[in-house]
C-alpha cells in the first residue's frame, strides 16, 4: 500500500515559500503542486509532502497554514494541526 | 564624465545588479505566484529571497510585512494615505521631501487631518523636545526625513519613540538605507519607507516599505493577487493585502544583487568609503572663496551623509549646474523636491546645487569636480 500524501494548504505564495524553506532547511523531501481542485477553488500552489503529519513540523509555529489534508490515494482527510 | 548624482538615483550599479536583472529577464521572466508552472514559481522564489533578505537587513523577522512598492514616494503615500482619516493630527519636520508634504497637504484638504511641522535648525537637524511639545491627543504620527536629500543631514532617532507613547513612528529612509545602518527595531521605527534605486542600488521602479505588527493600513490599491482568486473581496493577509497588480520582479530581482552586493562588501566598508569622499569634497569647497556649503559643519561623521549642498556667491545654481553639464560633471540643482527643506536652511527660493558621490566615485573624481567648481567661481 502506498505511503498517504500531505497537502498543505496557504493563503498566499509567500506563505508556501516559507515553508519551502523551512522543510529544505531540514532536508524533508516535497513537491510544490497546484491546489486540488477539490480541496479549494483556489487558483494557487500547495505543498504535497510523502508520509504522515509529522512531516509539516518544520513549518508549524512558523508558517500561516490555511489548511493541511491527508490523502491516501482515494479521499482527502482534513488535519486539525492545532489539536492533535 | 563624473556623476555626483546618487541622491536620485544611484549609477552606476555594481555588477550583481545587472547580473540578478539579467539572469531574471534571460531565464526566468514568469509572473510571480500567478501559474503553477515552473516559470512563475522561480519568479516567486526571487521576490521571496528578496523580501527574505531585505527584512533580515532592516533588522526585522516577519517578511510578509516587507511590502514592495514601486518607489519610497509610493511607500510614503501607502503609510500616510493608509493610515490617516479625518481628525488625525501628524507632526513631521521641515525637512521633508515632497513625498511626505504633500500626502500630508491632500490629506489636510481632502480628508480633514491637520500636521505640524517642527521647525529644524538651519543645518538641518529637528529638536526632540520641540517635537514632544508638538503631540496632541489626537497625534496618530510622527513622521521624520531619516537623512535629507538635500544637506545629508541624519537625524538622531535613538530614544524618539520612547517619548512618544502610542503615537505611531513612520520613518522615511530613502537616503539612508544602504549609506548608514538602519535598525528598524532598535529604532522602535513603526514604518519604514524606502527606495529601492538609491544606495541599495536596485534598478528605478523599486521601493518598499516595512509595517509593524498591529498597524492595519488601508491599501492604495486593490486586483489581482495570484491569491483567493475565487473572492470579490480583497485579500487581508500579508504581503497580498498590500500587493496587486504583477509586481516589478526584474526590479525586485536587480534589488536582490544590489543586497548581495552590500553584503558582500560590507556595510560598514561602505559607510567608510562613503564618509571619506564626503569629507574631500566638503573640506575642498570650503576650502574656496565664495562658496557657502550648507550643514556638515565640523564634518562630524554619522551625523551626514554624503550628499552635499552648497552655492556660489552671487551665481544661480542653474548657472553653475550648466558649467558643471558642460564639464560632463552632474549635480543636481534646483529645490530637490524638498521646498520646506530649503526653507529650513535659507536657500528657497533659489536652491542649491547638490553634490553626491556614491562608492563607486573616485577620489579622482573629487578632485577633478572641486577643481572645476574652482575654475567656475573664478569667473
Amino acid at each position: 500500500m502506498p505511503a498517504d500524501k500531505i497537502f498543505v494548504l496557504f493563503h498566499t505564495i509567500h506563505d508556501a515559500l516559507k515553508m519551502e524553506k523551512a522543510l529544505k532547511k531540514v532536508g524533508v523531501p516535497y513537491e510544490l503542486v497546484p491546489i486540488p481542485r477539490n480541496l479549494s477553488s483556489d487558483c494557487g500552489m500547495c505543498i504535497r509532502l510523502d508520509g504522515d503529519r509529522e512531516t509539516v513540523k518544520p513549518g508549524l509555529g512558523i508558517v500561516d497554514i490555511a489548511g493541511c489534508y491527508s490523502f491516501d490515494g482515494e479521499e482527502y482527510k482534513e488535519i486539525d494541526l492545532k489539536n492533535g | 564624465m563624473i556623476y555626483l548624482d546618487n541622491a536620485a538615483t544611484s549609477f552606476p550599479k555594481p555588477a550583481q545588479t545587472l547580473e540578478h536583472l539579467n539572469d531574471f529577464l534571460t531565464n526566468v521572466g514568469g509572473n510571480p505566484g500567478r501559474s503553477g508552472h515552473t516559470l512563475s514559481l522561480e519568479a516567486a522564489r526571487v521576490v521571496f529571497e528578496a523580501r527574505e533578505k531585505l527584512t533580515a537587513f532592516i533588522g526585522m523577522k516577519q517578511s510578509e510585512r516587507l511590502i514592495f512598492t514601486q518607489n519610497g514616494t509610493e511607500s510614503l503615500n501607502l503609510a500616510l494615505l493608509g493610515l490617516l482619516n479625518e481628525k488625525d493630527h501628524v507632526v513631521t519636520t521641515s525637512m521633508e521631501h515632497n513625498s511626505v508634504m504633500r500626502p500630508l497637504e491632500f490629506l489636510t484638504h481632502e480628508r480633514g487631518i491637520s500636521y505640524t511641522a517642527v521647525p529644524c535648525s538651519p543645518e538641518g537637524f529637528f529638536d526632540a523636545g520641540a517635537l514632544r511639545a508638538s503631540l496632541r491627543r489626537n497625534t496618530r504620527a510622527v513622521i521624520i526625513n531619516h537623512g535629507s536629500n538635500v544637506t545629508g543631514a541624519v537625524q538622531s532617532l535613538e530614544g524618539v519613540k520612547d517619548s512618544m507613547g502610542h503615537v505611531l513612528l513612520i520613518v522615511d529612509a530613502c537616503q539612508t538605507m544602504g549609506s548608514i545602518p538602519v535598525d528598524m527595531e532598535g529604532l522602535k521605527i513603526d514604518i519604514l519607507c524606502f527606495s529601492g534605486h538609491k544606495s541599495l542600488f536596485g534598478i528605478q521602479g523599486v521601493g518598499a516599505l516595512y509595517v509593524r505588527e498591529g498597524i492595519e493600513l488601508t491599501p492604495l490599491k486593490f486586483g489581482g493577487t495570484g491569491s483567493k482568486s475565487e473572492s470579490l473581496a480583497h485579500p487581508m493577509f500579508l504581503p497580498d493585502r498590500y500587493e496587486c497588480g504583477t509586481p516589478n520582479t526584474p526590479g525586485i530581482a536587480s534589488l536582490l544583487g544590489g543586497l548581495t552586493f552590500i553584503e558582500k562588501e560590507g556595510l560598514s566598508a561602505i559607510v567608510d568609503r562613503k564618509q571619506a569622499l564626503r569629507r574631500r569634497l566638503v573640506d575642498g569647497l570650503r576650502a574656496m572663496e565664495g562658496v557657502i556649503v550648507y550643514g556638515h559643519e565640523g564634518c562630524p561623521a554619522a551625523t551626514h551623509l554624503a550628499i552635499v549642498a552648497f552655492n556660489l556667491k552671487g551665481r544661480l545654481p542653474s548657472e553653475v549646474g550648466y558649467e558643471l553639464n558642460k564639464r560632463a560633471m552632474y549635480v543636481r540643482i534646483g529645490l530637490h523636491c524638498a521646498p520646506v527643506a530649503h526653507q529650513t536652511i535659507g536657500t528657497f527660493p533659489g536652491g542649491s546645487l547638490r553634490a553626491s558621490p556614491g562608492y563607486f566615485t573616485k577620489e579622482d573624481d573629487i578632485e577633478a569636480f572641486i577643481g572645476a567648481v574652482r575654475e567656475i567661481a573664478g569667473r
